[in-house]
């Protein structure tokens, strides 16, 4: 549900918006529960995917909190969790230079070569 | 469970978009606009203006809101549902309500507004909650009334959500009405059970809760278009998809083709099928109730907020004890 890394933690300026939200929580006690991002493998053989995020005190809390919040109906068969704070990720400013190297590598995908029509299936 | 427009509060005018302030956010708003307009979903970690990002975290908060209060008017029957299985159902039931604040409460804080800051407001009363919730479930039939018609007209207002241009909520969208439908036909297949097989008492029971929550119902869309001030800049920005009013529409012509089902009659003497327009007439809604039940003044508005700051305050020491847990055994495996 969240973008993972994209969540700004609290106390953290949130990436273009207000001042207001982070300055509310300065000075404020950590007693929230940290925050977890969880994946779910819907079933063997599948990859495990983001379906959203929680709070939860530690790994074995969050790991039974997901399976309660994202499994009531057996939507999984295994469960990754991992805290929020642990994820990196690409910055969505630079989306266009970042992935743009690869806009002109046309070779690498099949449909760039012309073949026989005897042979096309290859 | 839903929640209606959010975009009832006369005071949001106050927070309309302001000049843009540099050639550099402009240019940003530009190419968020253009995003907007191509159909395209913004990340949480993507460039989007103040204005859209308070939106959300408002309209997102007072949705999860909603599902978490939900809780209580039904929670009420858990332990005095007639049957094992009704029993079973109703606690599912609660239990996805529950789950679906959880998934909203997660959309918000992508915003940049913590857990606790979300729950603080609905405390302080800062944050408003979906006012269906603020009647009484008087009767059992009540739990059947609230699946057909209160989650009937969730389930109206929260499809088109599943196209809102913010993603992380559009996803918590479509995971929550993929949930939905099981609860609205959960109460009709109880109403249905008591209409068919039922006493004359248990009929008329079904017919009074029905007089009772179709009004309410009606109201989850929110007040009619001409007096939804924010309605055109949240449908400029596909955060919302269809008007008020035509949902409201949609929800009446559905609902009153059902009722001929269960056998039950609607409380709106006015209620006509218009040939010409291919839609249901109805009467006057009473919005000054409406006004009054968002206002803090509904039947139990004082009784619902007291509960949950019960329920969150009684719940501190676990949360603090979980903590304790944790910090203990980070240290001990640190050692």
């Amino acid at each position: 549900m969240s973008a993972a890394a994209g969540r700004p933690k609290a106390g953290s300026a949130p990436p273009g918006g207000s001042g207001e939200v982070q300055d509310a929580s300065v000075g404020a006690p950590v007693r929230e529960w940290p925050l977890w991002e969880v994946f779910v493998r819907s079933k063997a053989g599948l990859d495990h995917k983001h379906c959203g995020s929680l709070h939860a005190a530690d790994a074995k809390l969050a790991i039974q909190l997901a399976r309660d919040v994202y499994t009531r109906r057996q939507e999984g068969v295994s469960v990754w969790v991992v805290r929020s704070d642990q994820i990196v990720a690409s910055d969505p400013g630079d989306k266009a230079a970042f992935f743009d190297p690869m806009a002109d590598k046309v070779y690498r995908h099949p449909t760039f070569y012309e073949l026989p029509k005897s042979v096309d299936h290859m | 469970m839903y929640t209606q427009a959010m975009d009832t509060m006369g005071k949001d005018r106050t927070d309309l978009p302001k000049a843009v302030r540099s050639a550099e956010e402009a240019a940003l708003q530009d190419k968020f606009d253009a995003r907007i307009d191509a159909g395209e979903f913004i990340e949480a970690k993507d460039w989007m203006p103040e204005h859209y990002r308070k939106t959300l975290v408002r309209q997102i908060s007072q949705h999860a809101h909603s599902e978490i209060v939900g809780m209580l008017p039904e929670g009420n029957w858990i332990t005095r549902a007639p049957t094992l299985k009704r029993k079973a159902i109703l606690l599912a039931k609660v239990q996805d309500e529950a789950g679906h604040g959880l998934y909203l409460y997660a959309a918000a804080e992508t915003l940049g507004t913590s857990r606790d800051q979300l729950v603080e407001a609905l405390h302080s009363g800062k944050a408003k909650y979906s006012s269906i919730f603020n009647y009484p479930t008087l009767s059992w039939a009540d739990m059947g009334t609230i699946g057909w018609l209160v989650d009937g007209a969730a389930i109206m207002n929260q499809v088109p959500l599943c196209r809102c241009s913010f993603a992380p909520y559009a996803r918590a969208m479509v995971r929550i009405c993929r949930e939905e439908s099981f609860h609205q036909r959960q109460g009709f297949d109880s109403l249905l059970t008591m209409m068919t097989r039922g006493t004359d008492a248990q009929k008329a029971m079904v017919q009074e809760a029905v007089d009772r929550w179709w009004w309410p119902s009606l109201m989850m869309f929110g007040p009619p278009d001409a007096e939804s001030p924010n309605s055109e800049q949240s449908m400029r920005w596909g955060i919302k998809r269809i008007s008020n009013d035509d949902l409201r529409q949609k929800f009446i012509d559905a609902t009153a083709e059902q009722a001929k089902v269960l056998g039950v009659s609607l409380p709106d003497p006015e209620l006509h099928w218009n040939e010409e327009r291919q839609h249901y007439d109805f009467g006057p809604i009473d919005w000054k109730e409406f006004w009054q039940v968002v206002g803090g003044d509904g039947p139990c508005n004082r009784e619902r907020l007291a509960a949950r700051v019960a329920a969150w305050n009684d719940g501190a020491w676990v949360r603090d004890a979980a903590m304790a847990h944790a910090r203990k055994h980070a240290l001990l495996e640190a050692a």
